[in-house]
């Protein structure tokens, strides 16, 4: 299943950041960044559990930059 | 600017004006009384770059820009560098604030440009006109849309006549007209007229949300070049900071063993002057950047590109192979000719319009509407339909046969091979020939130029596909000047055919297939990037496609390559001058010919060259 997020952050590097963290989270198959358009595609595994691997990759997103956000 | 923004403006100025009034007072160099006041900027202007460095090393996530500005500013202010400590700062904060407004503004640019999104419906609650969310809006309502609103949801015109703009779907400047029962798309600009619309899609289906969801998305699939910064980002930061760490230890130390003055002072001086130039923004910013800037400006001229990496397909491109009927040519089949032989006009098209009667084939289509009359079916029996031949039936009593050539030669009747663009139909009634009827597709009136542009921007094959007989096919492609042509392919042959092709291309050429987006999945997929034209509301067509042409105008293939062309140059150029200016600079801080100053400029004002210079793929003007 994939889904889309809005998200909130400041540098293009740590754009990548994130989506490196998003995509090594466990329950997420694959995910990208879209800095430009501040977005967030996130493929989840069949039968994850969407809400708390979200959190998960907030936790993960938050720890490689500080200053960014995901609107879930 | 948005108040963070603000925030940092005042920051700077502060932080200057502070700077400026010490550098004014007549301080003793090295007093403590100096370095206390001098860190009073330093903490205005660096505070929270200090504070992100610290929390980065607490996640374990210790080589970013925070972490090497605020070693290289501390390390600064430790040797005495103050006023250099401070500047760094001010420096770097600047950088910052221009990349991050420059980002903001060309988001918003191009967001504008893509202003397609409805904000409301307006619908009929209880005889009053109220405005609801297009989201609430369920398929089969009626809509009304005022003059000057844009139409929220697909759909179709009850009541009402209008002019409509098409150019934020299009880029075509010419407004479309819409009447009772014509389809209009969501994302138009009601110009004239109040329109009652029947919806027949849901605002998430519609046209604008598709294309809006689209070129929101288009980025997700990264290019080369993205993927290539992103890795040498990650492996290049540590790197320098190691190379820093070295220059501070090795060479005093080496200075030692041999003898002579360490000098730790100056080469610490010269590893912080590294771990300024080090950063990587220029390049981490700007690769994406003009991309985004590329497939907007794109998106303005009516080319929806899905992806970054089909801008980079794009510019490479070295074979375009087309489709014949509704990509170069209308796709309208017209009775253009009609040459009787022994009975009158009238009678050789009534008579063939009859025989045609059941069939559903374009060609048919065209035969009873240039008949123009209703067909009374009773008086057509016995249809038979010849496969690969033609048709033959009972009209009034006679037997007609109505069909190529081969079908004539089949039943005995003499007829004689027609020179002429298009598909004949000979006919034959009562066994006698009765003349044919030339039926032709109309050539584009830009798929002449559009050839020409294609040769112009480096194109080295130009090949056509096409179902129709040898000698239209032919005429067709010499008139407009193709390389190449393939003709009576049945539909699963396209795609034998662009895999024989793709077999031919060079290792680093990519194939284009333009098709009209209907029939032609299987092969849009197959090819390197597969290009749909006029595919303004076909669904099929841009979820096959790589590339959307939102208006049928083959000159905008040629177009599309170029303003690919262009991205790809500032993507490169970007890549080569940051890349290069931090090398050589890299190489003279090293050997102490660059100081702080030099480093500031190959960090802030590199970054600030590549944004400017990404910002540049927006304009499409001329390509």
């Amino acid at each position: 299943m994939k889904k889309s997020y809005k998200i909130e952050v400041d540098c293009a590097n740590c754009a990548n950041k994130m989506e490196q963290a998003a995509k090594d989270t466990p329950g997420v198959v694959d995910a990208s960044v879209n800095f430009m358009a501040l977005k967030m595609n996130v493929e989840f595994e069949e039968g994850a559990d969407v809400k708390a691997v979200m959190a998960e990759v907030l936790k993960n997103c938050k720890k490689v930059e500080d200053d960014c956000e995901i609107f879930l | 600017m948005n108040n963070k923004q603000k925030k940092v403006l005042y920051r700077i100025i502060a932080a200057a004006l502070m700077m400026i009034v010490l550098l004014l007072l007549p301080l003793e160099e090295n007093s403590i009384l100096r370095f206390v006041l001098f860190l009073i900027p330093y903490f205005t202007i660096g505070y929270d770059i200090l504070k992100k460095a610290f929390k980065g090393i607490k996640n374990k996530q210790v080589f970013d820009e925070n972490f090497l500005m605020a070693v290289a500013t501390v390390g600064a202010m430790a040797l005495g560098e103050y006023t250099e400590g401070v500047a760094v700062m001010l420096f770097y904060q600047i950088g910052e604030l221009f990349q991050s407004y420059a980002v903001g503004k060309s988001r918003r640019n191009i967001s504008s440009l893509m202003d397609i999104r409805p904000d409301f419906a307006n619908v009929m609650l209880d005889g009053v006109l109220t405005q609801v969310d297009p989201d609430e809006v369920e398929i089969g309502s009626e809509i009304i849309v005022q003059p000057g609103e844009k139409i929220p949801i697909d759909g179709i015109v009850l009541d009402g006549s209008s002019t409509l703009d098409t150019a934020a779907l299009t880029g075509e400047s010419v407004p479309r007209t819409a009447g009772i029962g014509d389809e209009v798309l969501s994302g138009c600009i009601n110009l004239s007229g109040v329109l009652k619309v029947k919806t027949t899609k849901e605002f998430g289906e519609s046209t604008a949300s598709k294309i809006l969801d689209l070129v929101e998305n288009a980025s997700s699939k990264k290019s080369k070049p993205e993927n290539f910064i992103s890795k040498f980002a990650r492996i290049y930061t540590p790197a320098v900071c190691y190379g820093a760490l070295g220059l501070a230890i090795l060479p005093p130390v080496i200075r030692m063993i041999i003898g002579m003055d360490p000098s730790f002072t100056q080469w610490i001086y010269r590893a912080l002057t590294f771990l300024v130039i080090s950063c990587p923004c220029a390049l981490v910013i700007s690769i994406p950047l003009t991309f985004f800037a590329g497939i907007g400006g794109a998106s303005k001229e009516g080319v929806l590109v899905k992806g970054s990496n089909y801008l980079d397909m794009l510019s490479k491109a070295k074979i375009v192979v087309m489709d014949k009927t509704g990509t170069l040519t209308e796709g309208v089949f017209k009775v253009t000719k009609v040459v009787p032989v022994g009975v009158t006009e009238d009678e050789l098209l009534t008579n063939t319009a009859m025989a045609e009667v059941y069939s559903n084939h374009p060609i048919s289509k065209s035969l009873k509407e240039a008949y123009g009359k209703p067909i009374d079916t009773d008086i057509v029996t016995d249809v038979e339909e010849i496969s690969g031949h033609g048709i033959r039936a009972v009209v009034d009593g006679k037997t007609v046969y109505a069909g190529n050539i081969k079908l004539m030669s089949s039943i005995g009747v003499e007829a004689n091979e027609v020179q002429e663009s298009g598909t004949v139909i000979h006919v034959a009634i009562e066994g006698a020939y009765a003349g044919y009827i030339l039926i032709s597709d109309k050539l584009k009136p830009n798929s002449k130029a559009a050839i020409k542009d294609l040769k112009k921007v480096g194109i080295r094959q130009t090949v056509m596909l096409t179902g129709d007989s040898k000698s239209v096919a032919d005429m067709v492609a010499a008139d407009l000047g193709l390389d190449k042509v393939y003709s009576e392919l049945l539909p699963g042959d396209k795609v034998d055919m662009v895999e024989k092709i793709l077999s031919t291309k060079g290792d680093k050429e990519q194939l284009i297939f333009v098709g009209d987006g209907i029939n032609d999945a299987p092969v849009l997929s197959r090819s390197d990037i597969g290009i749909a034209m006029g595919a303004l509301g076909s669904d099929a067509a841009i979820e096959a496609a790589d590339v959307v042409l939102m208006d049928d105008d083959p000159i905008k293939i040629a177009k599309a390559i170029n303003i690919a062309k262009k991205c790809m140059r500032i993507v490169y150029e970007n890549i080569y001058f940051a890349i290069g200016v931090k090398f050589v600079c890299l190489f003279l801080g090293a050997i102490g010919i660059a100081n702080m100053w030099v480093a500031i400029f190959a960090d802030v004002g590199v970054m600030v060259i590549a944004v400017l210079n990404a910002i540049r793929a927006l304009r499409t003007k001329g390509l």
